[in-house]
């Protein structure tokens, strides 16, 4: 195993492979998640504000932590840089997490048109993680649009079902060169854990975190479970075996003849 | 008429003035904002330089807690 295992993402060091997501919990829960987490990136939405609001999510989330912030509500490529820009200019650098759906009820994102929208934002120097269906084809496009990771849902945003789409996010992992960061979906540690084992770069958690009876603990939870998955991808999962048994104990020295 | 935020608004008492004006009377905080004038995103430091009138469409948009 490496002595020292650091993810990089648009020339920043990450020690932290779990991106928490913000949505849906109280500001004043923010800060102890983000702890338990150990994020050191969080992602956030860019909405209209209204006059008078004193509070701000900003002042929740500690200094050291990369905002994501995110492209929702955009339905084609150019309101997805229109959010990028707006996002930009609120001063939280350059990372833009790309996401373009077209129906609100199932939340898919629209693979065409997050390619669009990856060119235009890479050339006018974003780093661009974009959420995407897993798709090998859109993948590769996005590789050559300049994408700095890819974000492959796991299942329907907010469901909570885990890994529906195994394995065609596993073709993904073993065809592209790109980080892939499992996005959407997951929905307990567990299913965390066995995305991190199949070789994600990263886990993206939101509504797992927020649903759950103690936030702050479930956010812990998934670090752990984040961490685990990690530490066994790297370390090489054992074998299956096909069919039969195969003895752990040594096979001489019975006591018995 | 003006469009602020998807609200229209009457140009009468909102016309001639400037955004950093607008914005300090409507006691936004400017540190947490970003502006769109007319498509045209514009940096803080012109906000005093942007003079409203009527038909300008602007939005005034702040991060808010989100994940997808």
């Amino acid at each position: 195993m490496k002595e020292k295992d650091t993810f990089i993402l648009g020339g920043k060091e990450f020690h932290s492979r779990f991106i928490l997501g913000s949505g849906k919990y109280s500001m004043e829960l923010i800060k102890a998640a983000v702890e338990n987490a150990g994020a050191e990136i969080i992602t956030l939405a860019v909405r209209r504000t209204n006059t008078k609001q004193s509070e701000n999510i900003l002042d929740y989330i500690p200094e050291h932590v990369t905002l994501l912030p995110n492209t929702s509500g955009a339905r084609t490529a150019e309101e997805a840089v229109r959010i990028a820009r707006m996002a930009r200019e609120l001063g939280c650098g350059d990372f833009v997490k790309v996401e373009i759906m077209k129906d609100s009820k199932y939340l898919l994102p629209d693979n065409a048109e997050t390619v669009r929208a990856t060119e235009l934002l890479v050339k006018e120097g974003f780093v661009v993680l974009p959420y995407m269906y897993p798709d090998l084809y859109t993948a590769r496009d996005l590789v050559n649009a300049g994408a700095a990771a890819v974000m492959p849902l796991a299942s329907p945003i907010g469901s909570n079902k885990g890994l529906a789409t195994k394995e065609f996010i596993q073709i993904i992992m073993d065809e592209i060169d790109l980080p892939v960061i499992v996005d959407a979906g997951i929905g307990r540690p567990s299913q965390a854990c066995e995305a991190m084992e199949m070789g994600a770069a990263a886990i993206m958690a939101n509504t797992a975190i927020a649903t759950a009876g103690d936030i702050p603990a479930m956010a812990g939870a998934f670090r752990s479970a984040i961490e685990a998955g990690r530490a066994a991808y790297l370390s090489g999962l054992g074998r299956v075996l096909e069919r039969g048994a195969s003895a752990s104990d040594p096979l001489t020295g019975f006591l018995r003849d | 008429m003006l469009m602020i935020n998807g609200e229209p608004i009457e140009a009468a008492g909102t016309e001639g003035m400037t955004l950093a004006a607008y914005l300090d009377k409507n006691e936004y905080n400017i540190h947490r904002i970003a502006v769109e004038h007319n498509d045209r995103i514009i940096p803080k430091a012109e906000y005093d330089e942007v003079v409203l009138k009527d038909g300008d469409v602007i939005e005034i948009v702040q991060f808010m807690g989100g994940g997808a």
